[in-house]
């Protein structure tokens, strides 16, 4: 009667990793193709308020960012308190927007200007008093295209 | 001589490089949000222009004081009842003669709006407003626009206008585009965006 006893003297067999690999490249070209290269470090707050209302930006090098918020926890102590307006790596004056726009003009072809647009990416606990200074620079430049980037949501949430 | 075969290469640790390389990615990736409410801000203005004149009962007020707190046409209000109120305003199509408005389902009050064409939404803010709410309130007026032009390009085409400019976009829309563009300008007409934003007060 062993015939029948065989298979009680294993212990548990054990599972087999041969795929795992496949499973972790699968996860990693995921994110390898999703991820899109940050142009900008933030050096800012930068927690964006919701609406519904949205149209998507399609062309990326149409589009220049202008961020603005309070610094961020590290820059503190050497930008202050107050809600501060980012161009490319740095803190800017709301005065050295124009000098911006002008030199991202200049980067791109003359036939596309036009087209180029102004996303303000502005936190959510940010005075309109900013928000307006810098609408107000930008009219003075012509820039008038512009995006208020928002997160996706009910506007009521806010 | 015996042939021997090549010997087999271990790949045991090809997960480990994999789960390296996969943090790495993780780390590093910043979804990033592309999209928002896109808006178009007017020329600068010379001095010597004069304002172009309006009637009073063309225009809707809807101020945002330094508390947050929303008046439209001022008196309080939420936000949430501000789209339903705006739609109101902008439908109402109290205009004769020319000004009639063949298309509007509004209740015709003679004291609102003549016209979609002649309302302008009038939006004031203080410079101590919260950001995030003066997104809510543009999001919610820019909503009442699209409900209403979503409702008469459903009357006249048989789609939203949602819809209509999704498929100006779509590659793959089989249909005559220019006719598309020229039907989207015909909405557009009908209820222009005519939403003004003062200068804010200090």
């Amino acid at each position: 009667m062993s015939k029948f006893n065989k298979k009680k003297s294993g212990e548990l067999p054990a599972i087999s990793t041969a795929s795992l690999p496949d499973i972790v490249f699968m996860l990693l070209f995921f994110f390898m193709v999703a991820t899109v290269m940050r142009q900008n470090t933030l050096m800012i707050e930068n927690k964006l308020p919701v609406a519904d209302q949205i149209e998507k930006l399609d062309k990326k090098d149409l589009v220049m960012y202008i961020y603005a918020g309070k610094p961020s926890s590290r820059y503190r102590a050497s930008a202050g308190n107050q809600p501060r307006i980012q161009l490319n790596d740095k803190f800017a004056d709301v005065s050295e927007i124009k000098a911006f726009i002008l030199a991202e003009r200049a980067s791109k072809r003359e036939e596309l200007i036009p087209f180029l647009t102004t996303a303000l990416k502005v936190d959510g606990d940010t005075n309109m008093g900013l928000v307006g200074d810098i609408k107000k620079e930008l009219r003075e430049v012509q820039a008038l295209k512009i995006n208020y980037t928002t997160r996706t949501g009910s506007a009521l949430d806010n | 001589m015996a042939r021997r075969s090549a010997p087999e290469v271990n790949a045991g640790s090809m997960a480990d490089i994999a789960f390296l390389l996969l943090i790495f990615f993780l780390v590093t990736t910043t979804i990033e949000t592309d999209s928002g409410i896109s808006r178009k801000l007017p020329p600068p203005q010379e001095d010597e222009v004069e304002p172009p004149i309006l009637k009073e009962k063309n225009i809707f007020v809807v101020e945002l004081n330094k508390n947050n707190d929303l008046l439209v046409e001022e008196a309080p209000m939420e936000l949430g009842d501000l789209r339903e109120a705006a739609v109101k305003f902008l439908d109402n199509g109290g205009g004769k003669g020319e000004d009639a408005c063949n298309h509007c389902q509004g209740a015709k009050d003679p004291s609102s709006s003549d016209n979609p064409t002649k309302a302008v939404i009038s939006l004031r803010n203080n410079r101590e407003t919260n950001y995030a709410t003066y997104i809510a309130v543009q999001n919610e007026l820019v909503a009442a626009y699209t409900q209403l032009r979503n409702r008469e390009a459903q009357r006249q085409y048989g789609k939203s206008f949602e819809q209509m400019e999704k498929d100006l976009k779509d590659v793959n829309y089989t249909g005559n585009k220019e006719s598309l563009k020229e039907d989207i300008k015909k909405i557009q007409f009908l209820f222009p965006e005519k939403l003004s934003e003062a200068e804010p007060k200090k």
